[in-house]
């Protein structure tokens, strides 16, 4: 899912948007990260870079639309990047290691309510009937079942964050 | 104005609708099945949320993932489109219900007129013409003479429980209507084991006349002419046009004015098509509404210049209509040939496959509207259409020679396309003519 800026008012600064200082230091990061492709923004500006010889822009945004997007005039913050290519080369994921995915659309809750503990922790077994998270969609708060029996090895998504169809949340080592 | 709208749907209309909204300054979110990630248009949404896996039950029709959406997006509004949800009055209800708007009308004026039976009545308390029938099953052979005199020869003999045109038979006269009821109501009994009948006035090579309207919440009504949809395959429609090509002007008042009778009278909002079938001798009977955008609106669009989606978004944001109906002249001709990947050569079977190389028309008065590109997978789970190309010129001869010069320009390759096929449609003469009906492309082209 990618996610739009902010859009609740916030006035635009009068600044150079596109600065080549700001371009490159984003391109470094990108580089840093071996990210393909960036997709900023923030109110009503925007900037893409796509990166390496493959990448052929199949529909470019439409040219009207591009002055009002332009680099954001502060490094945004890390939840409103949306990073396209794959994260950061790590150890690839062996195939004990299952990635549990939102089987719904709407916002998830980590915990059964603001003043418990999370349903689940780094490090926890868990089993197929351990409930894992609540995915709230239209009013009614859904209780997700593992469906696997392992370890949590991570925790993908954050508290109350909205989440679409087949969005990785946990990643469970069935080894464990 | 809305300042976020949840699109509801895929393919060629999906990006209809948000450039639309881009040129209102509306930001779109845009709802996708996993087949459909990879589409152009998904990445030029502003929010893009995942919504299933490719079937449509289980994504497009889903409506507790695109209502989930629409919360998550903080949309004000939600587009339909065409097909899937557009016409569920349960999901417009489940809409309004959750605050946001549906853009198109009431639930209750869907269901109004969604309801074929119910639409033929409110057709009738408007005095529009319907097909002349009789109001129930026929009982006796003197019941169907005198019902068959009433409502006038020829006259269709049909089977309540019917289909696939069993238990059906044309009668031009009393002595053959007295020989074809006995063998209509066997035929019957014996297909659907029910040998009830109904009569209906037999409309000889009717051709599909429907016309657009579009009203506000204010009372304000207007149509925006007619579209002949007649080349069809199936009841699919294949080519539409405005003007309806021999209809006297002064039916085309009458038709268009009926649709404007029926749609106040039935309290419908936003837009609509209200569809007739119209005889040899241009008398036109109404048949059903579409309460909702279609498929071929950028015929209506071409000749009358008026931005349906825009209209349908402003209208339903509670603007009234830009426009009175004195302010609606016609111009020109407008047609549109749908491309779908099928194969006409194996009775149209759909065609899903990689697209490798696309080349597409342009020029003067040429419009492609399709959300494919060269290395776009068409995928099987969904309806065919991969582009609709609409022409507008001066005159329906203009109109066809730029469509075929279009046609020829039109490459796509690595997928089987209907292009040759509509090729071969407007190069006939029935058809430059405009002569046409709904039986012809089956009776003329595909059985010979």
């Amino acid at each position: 899912m990618t996610d739009s800026g902010d859009n609740q008012g916030r006035e635009e600064q009068s600044e150079d948007v596109f600065s080549v200082e700001r371009i490159r230091s984003l391109v470094e990061l990108m580089k840093e990260h071996d990210l393909k492709e960036v997709d900023l923004r923030h109110f009503r500006q925007r900037i893409r870079i796509c990166r390496g010889t493959n990448e052929v822009p199949v529909m470019a945004p439409p040219t009207m639309i591009a002055p009002q997007y332009a680099a954001p005039s502060a490094p945004p913050p890390a939840a409103q990047v949306s990073q396209v290519a794959a994260p950061p080369p790590a150890a690839a994921d062996g195939p004990h290691i299952v990635t549990i995915k939102s089987p719904m659309v709407g916002t998830l809750y980590l915990r059964p309510n603001p003043k418990s503990d999370s349903f689940v922790k780094v490090g926890q077994s868990i089993n197929p009937e351990s409930t894992i998270c609540i995915i709230e969609a239209m009013k009614v708060f859904n209780e997700i079942p593992a469906e696997v029996r392992g370890k949590v090895v991570e925790i993908l998504c954050g508290n109350e964050e909205p989440v679409d169809f087949g969005k990785p949340l946990f990643k469970i080592d069935t080894r464990g | 104005m809305y300042n976020r709208i949840l699109i509801a749907n895929r393919g060629e209309i999906a990006l209809r609708v948000q450039r639309a909204c881009r040129e209102l300054g509306i930001e779109t979110v845009v709802v996708y099945s996993e087949a459909d990630k990879d589409a152009p248009y998904v990445r030029l949404a502003d929010q893009a949320i995942c919504i299933g896996p490719p079937r449509s039950i289980d994504s497009y029709l889903k409506i507790e993932n695109i209502i989930s959406a629409a919360e998550i997006g903080n949309v004000d509004a939600i587009h339909p489109g065409y097909g899937f949800l557009s016409e569920n009055s349960h999901f417009n209800e489940v809409c309004r219900s959750c605050n946001i708007d549906f853009i198109g009308p009431t639930p209750e004026a869907m269901e109004k007129l969604g309801d074929k039976n119910q639409a033929r009545q409110m057709a009738k308390l408007a005095k529009v013409p319907v097909v002349p029938g009789s109001d129930g099953l026929i009982e006796n052979e003197e019941e169907a003479i005198q019902t068959a005199r009433a409502i006038g020869y020829p006259v269709l003999i049909k089977a309540t429980a019917g289909g696939g045109g069993k238990g059906m038979r044309v009668a031009a006269n009393e002595l053959a209507l007295k020989a074809a009821l006995e063998q209509a109501q066997n035929e019957a009994k014996a297909a659907f084991g029910n040998g009830g009948v109904y009569l209906e006035r037999y409309i000889e090579k009717p051709r599909h006349v429907e016309v657009q309207i579009i009203a506000d919440h204010f009372g304000n009504v207007c149509h925006l002419l007619e579209r002949d949809c007649s080349v069809q395959r199936r009841h699919q429609k294949l080519i539409e046009e405005s003007p309806s090509p021999r209809l006297p002007e002064s039916a085309r008042r009458e038709l268009c004015e009926a649709a404007v009778r029926l749609v106040k009278t039935a309290g419908y909002t936003n837009a609509g098509t209200v569809e007739f079938i119209v005889d040899q001798e241009n008398r036109f009977y109404f048949i059903e509404v579409n309460a909702r955008i279609q498929v071929e609106h950028p015929v209506t669009e071409m000749v009358t210049g008026i931005d349906l989606i825009k209209t349908q978004i402003a209208v339903a944001s509670g603007k009234p209509l830009p426009f009175t109906q004195e302010e609606i002249v016609p111009r020109g001709a407008a047609m549109e040939c749908r491309i779908n990947a099928e194969d006409p050569n194996k009775n149209f079977q759909p065609c899903p496959g990689k697209i490798e190389r696309i080349f597409v028309p342009g020029g003067y008065g040429v419009r492609f509207d399709t959300h494919v590109s060269a290395g776009y997978v068409v995928p099987p789970y969904y309806d065919s259409m991969i582009g609709k190309l609409i022409v507008f010129k001066e005159n329906r001869e203009e109109a066809i020679s730029c469509m075929l010069r279009c046609l020829a320009e039109l490459q796509i390759q690595g997928i089987s396309t209907t292009v040759d096929f509509h090729k071969k449609v407007l190069s006939h003469g029935d058809f430059v003519q405009g002569i046409v009906d709904t039986k012809w492309v089956e009776r003329e082209l595909l059985s010979k």
